[in-house]
């Protein structure tokens, strides 16, 4: 492979940058084309749009869960009968999947969790502290591994990198959503 | 609600008597199991490639369960746990009801105990009835069986027009019968499955 190729397969977050409030969209489009049909979603301010335009699409699949477990279960469930799910939550919900994820785990499901993540970056609860900086270590301790975006432009890339791990690879993937880049809550 | 006490000798009905005659003409349904002796009744009923068995993640039947369903919509899908196992996913009844997954049975068989740990009396072992929260969540169908006769009429019914989710507590005897153990390897398990419905393992 010479380097010119190198250069067009890779992606360049400076030749297609993603405006802060688009990138929902984009993930969508990932998505879709990953002929995604199913998903799974405790809401998340950060996931509001990424969850409407799910929701609106009358070839997905959507399930509002009581936990966020509860989905991991559902993706594995989905998958078994030939669907590719995506499991969107917020990062206090991890804390609740960790027995849950031994199944995709052991049992190679692909597994696509999209986390926006809280307790990071100019966090005003501190209440969400503590899980935030078990988020990480949480998911790779039990076995799924974890890739995280700080930038709008460099989340296109990830996302789509990690689909393709998870539905091509059968690999357990979390993308973890920076709280830099969903910016500060507003009270 | 049926108040019930884990010692009421009306649940003489033997486990793997109730599993077997709910699976004796499951047609074309898809079966997911929960952890423990359901998966061992299942199991015991005859081993088959369109059964999904469960080893852990305990509370993840019903769940794998709908997601199934929902990947499946012409095939009838059929969760065989545990009241310990279901317990573990109280909530799991509030996603499924407003999941409305027509095609999907629940049935718990309800012995009132924890069996795999040493028969602790379980919640539905001290009065609560599965049936009667699955029908407070929105089932379309649920009832409590305790006789034989009944799980046979269950199980004559499967497959036909789907209007679920429904959820069926099968009360059973607390009793713990030789262990059947269906095969571990769980990508194994999943592969097998899925070559079932002509899907390719990846």
């Amino acid at each position: 492979m010479s380097k010119a190729d190198v250069v067009r397969s890779a992606p360049d977050p400076e030749s297609a940058p993603v405006p802060g409030g688009q990138w929902p969209r984009a993930i969508y489009d990932i998505l879709k084309a990953f002929d995604v049909r199913h998903m799974s979603y405790v809401p998340d301010a950060g996931h509001s749009t990424l969850i409407k335009l799910l929701n609106a699409d009358p070839e997905v699949t959507s399930n509002v869960l009581t936990t966020e477990e509860e989905g991991v279960a559902i993706a594995a469930g989905a998958w078994l009968g030939g669907q590719r799910s995506v499991l969107l939550m917020q990062s206090s919900g991890v804390g609740n999947c960790i027995n849950m994820l031994s199944l995709p785990v052991i049992a190679r499901f692909p597994l696509l969790m999209l986390v926006t993540m809280r307790g990071e970056w100019s966090e005003f609860n501190p209440w969400q502290v503590p899980m935030g900086r078990a988020t990480q270590p949480a998911l790779e301790a039990i076995g799924v591994r974890v890739m995280r975006a700080d930038a709008a432009s460099d989340l296109i890339a990830t996302v789509e990198s990690a689909a393709t791990l998870a539905y091509g690879a059968d690999q357990q993937i979390a993308v973890l959503i920076g709280q830099r880049l969903l910016g500060k809550k507003k009270w | 609600m049926g108040m019930t006490s884990s010692a009421n000798p009306a649940f003489a009905l033997s486990r793997r008597d109730a599993v077997k005659a709910l699976l004796a003409d499951r047609k074309d349904a898809l079966v997911v199991t929960g952890l423990g002796s359901a998966s061992y009744d299942v199991h015991a009923a005859g081993d088959r490639d369109d059964n999904y068995y469960l080893w852990g993640a305990m509370g993840a039947a019903a769940l794998v369960g709908l997601g199934l369903a929902q990947a499946q919509p012409k095939r009838t899908v059929l969760v065989v746990t545990g009241d310990g196992e279901q317990l573990m996913a109280f909530g799991s009844l509030a996603t499924i009801a407003v999941a409305k997954a027509r095609n999907l049975v629940i049935v718990v068989i309800d012995n009132g105990h924890f069996g795999e740990t040493g028969m602790q009396t379980s919640h539905t072992g001290r009065g609560l009835n599965f049936a009667d929260v699955a029908a407070s969540c929105g089932f379309a169908h649920t009832a409590t069986l305790t006789r034989i006769e009944e799980v046979k009429d269950l199980a004559r019914g499967l497959g036909g027009a789907a209007e679920g989710p429904s959820l069926f507590v099968i009360k059973v005897a607390a009793e713990i019968p030789p262990r059947s153990l269906p095969p571990r390897d769980a990508v194994f398990i999943k592969n097998r499955f899925r070559t079932s419905l002509d899907l390719a393992p990846t």
